[in-house]
C-alpha cells in the first residue's frame, strides 16, 4: 500500500528505513548493578560506572544478552556469536563517558525478516538490517529552569536493542504496522515492555522521497518520534516537505530533525550537525562477546509461538478471518483468553464473544483484560449454554451483563433469574395462540398482506415470554398458523 | 601525511578542546608527525587478514542480573558543578 505524495510536478514515492530503540526487561544496566526500574528519584539508580568516574570498568550483564539473542530469533534473525562492543563518541552533558558503548561493524543480530498487516488486509514483509545492544543515555531536563538544564542519570547505562529495519517501508500505515508488529514481538518474547510513554521504546525516521522508481533521494532522520500517532504525522509533514523543496528547486539536506508534536512539524537539529562524526573504535575495556551455537538453540527451544504463527493457527484451526484472529493475537494475554474459552466449544461464537462484548465492556468501563470480572472459565460457560439453546443469543447478553457487575456464574444467574429458554413447543404454541387471539386486526391485515406485521408478532410472543421462547421455534409456529 | 590547519581545528572542536590560531598552526607538525608514524603500519600486507578487535584470546566474564550496585546519589553527585533536587544542574542545553 504504497501512498504518494502529489507534487506540481508528478507523484513521488516516500522510501522509509527505522530505528527502534528498545529498553530491554531485565532488573540492572547493561555493564553496572544499579537498578532499571522506571520512576525512581534523580540520580539513585546511578553506580560510579553509569556516572563514569575514573577507572571504573564495565561488566556485561549476561540476561541482556540472552534477551538480545531471543529477540533476533524472534525478528526470524542470524544470530552472530561473535560481536564487538565499539565507543561512539559524542559530547552531551547526559551522557557522562563522553561516548556511548555500542556495536558498530560486528552487531549481535544480523539480518532477519517480519511480516506487517495492513488496514486493507493484506500483508508485506520488512527486512531487519540488525539488531545491536547499546547503552541508553540519561534524560536531560529543560523545563525546570530559564537558564539551566537539569540531568538524571538513572537511565543511564540501561540496555537497549536498537532494530534497524531495510528501508522498504513506503506509508504512514506501513510505518505505524511495523512499529505495532515489532512491539507485539517484543511483548510476546518479553524482552522489552513495549510502553512508549514511558520511553521504553522510541523510534527514529529515516525519510526520503523520490520520483516513482528513480534514484533514491537525499534522506533526513527524524527523531523524537514516541507514538503511533508521531509516526505517522512525522511521515506526513516530512515527506510533503521535501517533495516542496525539491520541485522549488531546492535540495534536501541530510540532517538530523526533531518531531515537534505539540506544532506539528519537524526541524533541524543544527547542534547535531557535526557531532555526527562518531569515530567509532572497538572499546578497549571489553573483550569480543562470544557463545556457542549450542547455547543459542538452547535459546530457541523457548520461544514462545509468537504473533504471527498464532494467527495463523487461529485461521486455519478455528476458521477465523484474519481480522478477528488479529485482534485476538494483539497481546498474548488476550490470545490466552481466547483459547480457554473457546477450548471445547463453538470457536467462531467464543471469538465474537470476546471481542465484541468482552473487549466492548472493558474498553466501556475502562478495565483491562486482566481486571476482567469474567474469567475465560466463566465466559466458555455462557458460551456453552448458548450453543446447547438452553438459553438464547439475545438472553446470553443479559446475562453477561449481570456477569460483568456481580462476577456470578452464568448457569448461577440463569437459575436465580428463570431465563432458560422454552423450547417445549406447546409452551411456546400457547403463547402464540394468545398473541394471535388478542390481536385479530393484525391478523387480518397480515392476511391481507401486510407482511411487515411479522415483525410485531414475533416482538409480542417474545415480550409475553420475556425473551425466553426458543426465536426458531416461534417463527416456526407463527408461519404455520398465520398461513393457515 | 601533513593535517591542515581546518582539519587540526574540526579534531580539536570535536574533542572540545579551545585552541587559538597560535596553537593550532603549533599543533599542525606534531599532529602530522603522529599520524605519520602511525602509518608506517599501512606498509604491512593486511590482505585476507580480519579487522582484529582484541589481542587476547578469551571470553568475556559475564554478570548476573542482579541489582548490587546504585543507591549512591550523594556520592555520584559529588564532584557536580550545581545541584538541585537531586540532580545535576548544567547550562542550558536545549536547541
Amino acid at each position: 500500500m504504497a501512498q504518494m505524495v502529489q507534487g506540481e510536478t508528478g507523484d513521488w514515492e516516500i522510501v522509509i528505513g527505522m530505528e527502534i530503540h528498545a529498553q530491554i526487561s531485565v532488573e540492572s544496566k547493561l555493564f553496572s548493578g544499579a537498578s532499571t526500574t522506571f520512576g525512581a528519584a534523580p540520580n539513585t539508580q546511578v553506580s560510579l560506572v553509569d556516572a563514569a568516574m575514573p577507572g571504573m570498568l564495565p561488566v556485561l550483564n549476561e540476561k541482556c544478552v540472552e534477551q538480545a539473542v531471543r529477540t533476533g530469533l524472534g525478528l526470524g534473525s542470524k544470530i552472530n556469536t561473535y560481536s564487538v562492543f565499539a565507543r561512539k563518541n559524542y559530547f552531551y552533558p547526559d551522557l557522562p563517558q563522553g561516548y556511548q558503548i555500542s556495536q558498530f561493524e560486528d552487531p549481535i543480530v544480523g539480518k532477519g525478516e517480519i511480516e506487517i498487516d495492513l488496514p486493507d488486509g493484506s500483508v508485506k514483509n520488512i527486512g531487519i538490517t540488525r539488531l545491536h545492544l547499546e547503552q541508553d543515555a540519561g534524560k536531560s531536563v529543560h523545563d525546570q529552569h530559564p537558564k539551566k538544564t537539569y540531568v538524571d542519570l538513572n537511565r543511564s547505562g540501561c540496555a537497549l536493542m536498537e532494530i534497524v529495519s531495510e528501508p522498504d517501508i513506503s506509508s504512514p500505515e506501513e510505518a505505524t504496522a511495523y512499529l505495532s508488529k515489532i512491539r507485539m514481538i517484543l511483548r510476546y518474547l518479553e524482552t522489552c515492555d513495549g510502553n512508549m510513554d514511558e520511553g521504553s521504546m522510541r523510534a527514529d525516521v529515516n525519510i526520503s522521497v523520490r520520483k516513482l522508481g528513480g534514484e533514491l533521494g537525499t534522506r533526513a532522520e527524524i527523531k523524537n518520534v514516541n507514538s503511533l500517532k508521531a509516526v505517522q504525522q512525522c511521515i506526513e509533514f516530512e515527506a510533503r516537505r521535501q517533495v516542496d523543496l525539491i520541485e522549488d528547486g531546492q535540495a534536501v539536506v541530510q540532517e538530523t530533525r526533531l518531531w515537534d508534536p505539540v506544532k506539528l512539524e519537524t526541524r533541524s537539529m543544527r547542534s547535531k550537525e557535526e557531532a555526527h562524526d562518531y569515530r567509532y573504535f572497538p572499546d578497549p575495556d571489553l573483550l569480543p562477546l562470544t557463545f556457542e551455537q549450542s547455547w543459542v538453540d538452547e535459546i530457541k527451544q523457548t520461544l514462545p509461538e509468537l504473533p504471527d504463527q498464532k494467527k495463523h493457527r487461529f485461521m486455519n484451526d478455528f476458521s477465523l478471518s484474519r481480522y478477528d484472529a488479529g485482534v485476538l493475537i494483539a497481546e498474548r494475554s488476550r490470545a490466552d483468553y481466547y483459547e480457554d474459552v473457546a477450548q471445547g466449544r463453538d470457536a467462531k461464537l467464543a471469538a465474537n464473544w470476546v471481542i465484541n462484548e468482552l473487549l466492548g465492556i472493558l474498553r466501556k468501563n475502562d478495565k483491562t483484560l486482566e481486571e476482567s470480572p469474567i474469567s475465560a472459565e466463566q465466559l466458555g460457560e455462557l458460551i456453552a449454554l448458548i450453543s446447547d439453546d438452553t438459553i438464547s443469543g439475545k438472553i446470553a447478553k443479559d446475562v453477561f451483563a449481570e456477569m460483568f457487575t456481580s462476577g456470578k456464574n452464568a448457569a448461577t444467574i440463569v437459575d436465580e433469574k428463570g431465563l432458560k429458554q422454552v423450547t417445549d413447543t406447546s409452551a411456546i404454541e400457547a403463547i402464540v395462540d394468545e398473541v394471535l387471539a388478542e390481536n385479530p386486526d393484525n391478523v387480518e391485515a397480515y392476511k391481507g398482506g401486510k407482511d411487515k406485521l411479522f415483525g410485531f408478532f414475533v416482538g409480542q410472543v417474545m415480550k409475553k415470554s420475556q425473551g425466553k421462547a426458543n426465536p426458531g421455534a416461534v417463527n416456526k409456529l407463527l408461519k404455520e398458523k398465520l398461513s393457515s | 601525511m601533513s593535517l591542515d590547519k581546518e582539519s587540526v581545528k574540526k579534531v580539536a572542536s570535536l574533542a572540545r578542546i579551545r585552541m587559538s590560531d597560535e596553537e593550532l598552526e603549533r599543533m599542525m607538525p606534531q599532529l602530522s608527525k603522529i599520524i605519520g608514524f602511525v602509518e608506517q603500519l599501512a606498509e604491512v600486507n593486511t590482505d585476507n587478514v580480519e579487522p582484529l578487535a582484541n589481542v587476547v584470546d578469551i571470553t568475556p566474564e559475564l554478570r548476573k542480573d542482579v541489582v548490587n550496585d546504585g543507591d549512591c546519589a550523594d556520592k555520584v553527585l559529588k564532584n557536580a558543578p550545581e545541584e538541585i533536587q537531586g540532580y545535576f544542574v548544567v547550562p542550558k542545553v536545549v536547541e
